[in-house]
């Protein structure tokens, strides 16, 4: 029970970018397409998985040696040598998955919601497995907002606006409908 | 002064949306955000300007983040100390400066090729742009969302709290971009 109102909230009560508003680049950058926005999505939740597991035993080292306020430095650091890494070893497994995610990689490391999900985790002080979910579930809901302001845009691109309000205006005016509607979701768990 | 108008950060480049978005529910908070990002930038461009020799082309990208996670270290010690009140309402977003797109473009596109003067220069002009936007942003969603300016009233009653969530965030954005673009045509 207590896993699934983990995932509940975390994909649709706080969603992380139509609620907590982090990751906005990729959402505005990469969601012209559904299927480059499927793309994104699928390799952001490869990366927060892993992500989380290495996070939670590295902020166990910083308590340890008492270095907490290094934390920012530590994660950033981790958190682009693993996409190097994950880019690396996709490569040589599995270069079909490589094929479909390899140009949104290198993207993930100035994706503020994963840093900002690494943070979140340790304050929230969730055992492994809870952080593993949490982690999970949040790239669900960043790839399920990314999916569907990717849907809008694209029927978007036929419509005839007027020059200063085509691109990046008339998606945040979409997306603040889409957060309004996603508000409704607040009385769930 | 390039980095005010012409190249604004946030309504001409669209970088650094997440704390632009996430931060301004009062203008206090944007002012605050705005000048704590402005602070990392302008000491990142000088110190990497300066690093700009030694640092080897290859590894260049991992070394300004170091650089620039330092100095977010800095700020975040500085705010624990003497704001921490605002450092509570800010949260996760002051370690994330590190991975605010002005701050790394500023250090990749002009301070590793200028000199530190001039890179000290454009780190005051694209920061006053973000701090001035974000502010100005803050102003209009609490005044829209609790009828206040920088905490002190201007109409009674509590305004439509939509603007100060994430929905009003958007909203105020979208529509103060198109007032941006339809103004700069009209200058052009």
């Amino acid at each position: 029970m207590e896993y699934f109102i983990i995932i509940i909230s975390s994909i649709f009560i706080n969603n992380i970018v139509l609620s907590q508003i982090l990751g906005i680049c990729p959402f505005f950058g990469v969601s012209s397409k559904v299927n480059t926005a499927a793309g994104m999505g699928a390799a952001v939740t490869f990366v927060m998985a892993i992500n989380s597991i290495v996070v939670y035993f590295l902020q166990k080292l910083l308590v340890a040696w008492n270095i907490e306020f290094m934390q920012t430095i530590v994660f950033i650091l981790v958190i682009a040598t693993l996409v190097q890494m994950v880019e690396i070893i996709l490569k040589k497994l599995s270069p079909s998955l490589y094929q479909a995610l390899g140009v949104f990689l290198p993207l993930i490391t100035t994706n503020c919601a994963v840093l900002g999900v690494a943070i979140t985790m340790t304050q929230k002080d969730y055992n492994l497995l809870e952080g593993f979910v949490y982690s999970v579930s949040i790239a669900i809901g960043f790839a399920l907002a990314l999916v569907l302001m990717a849907g809008i845009r694209e029927r978007l691109e036929l419509c005839d606006l007027p020059k200063g309000v085509k691109g990046v205006p008339v998606a945040l005016i979409i997306a603040a409908i889409l957060a309004m509607s996603f508000m409704g979701f607040s009385g769930l768990v | 002064m390039n980095g005010i108008l012409k190249n604004n950060p946030v309504f001409v480049l669209v970088l650094g949306m997440c704390p632009t978005l996430a931060t301004t529910t009062s203008a206090i908070n944007g002012l605050g955000m705005g000048a704590a990002t402005m602070f990392v930038l302008i000491c990142s461009n000088i110190v990497i300007s300066l690093l700009k020799n030694v640092i080897p082309d290859k590894v260049r990208i991992p070394c300004f983040i170091v650089v620039i996670a330092s100095f977010v270290t800095i700020v975040q010690l500085i705010m624990q100390a003497y704001a921490a009140s605002l450092y509570e309402t800010l949260g996760v977003f002051i370690p994330l400066i590190v991975v605010n797109c002005i701050i790394l473009g500023r250090a990749e596109a002009f301070a590793s090729k200028n000199d530190v003067l001039s890179a000290a220069m454009d780190g005051i002009g694209v920061g006053l742009g973000f701090t001035l936007s974000l502010t100005l942003i803050g102003v209009v969603r609490e005044f829209l969302g609790s009828g206040s300016v920088f905490g002190i009233d201007i109409y009674n009653g509590d305004g439509a709290l939509i603007f100060i969530m994430a929905p009003g965030a958007f909203m105020v954005l979208g529509y103060m971009m198109i007032l941006f673009n339809k103004m700069m045509a009209k200058v052009k």
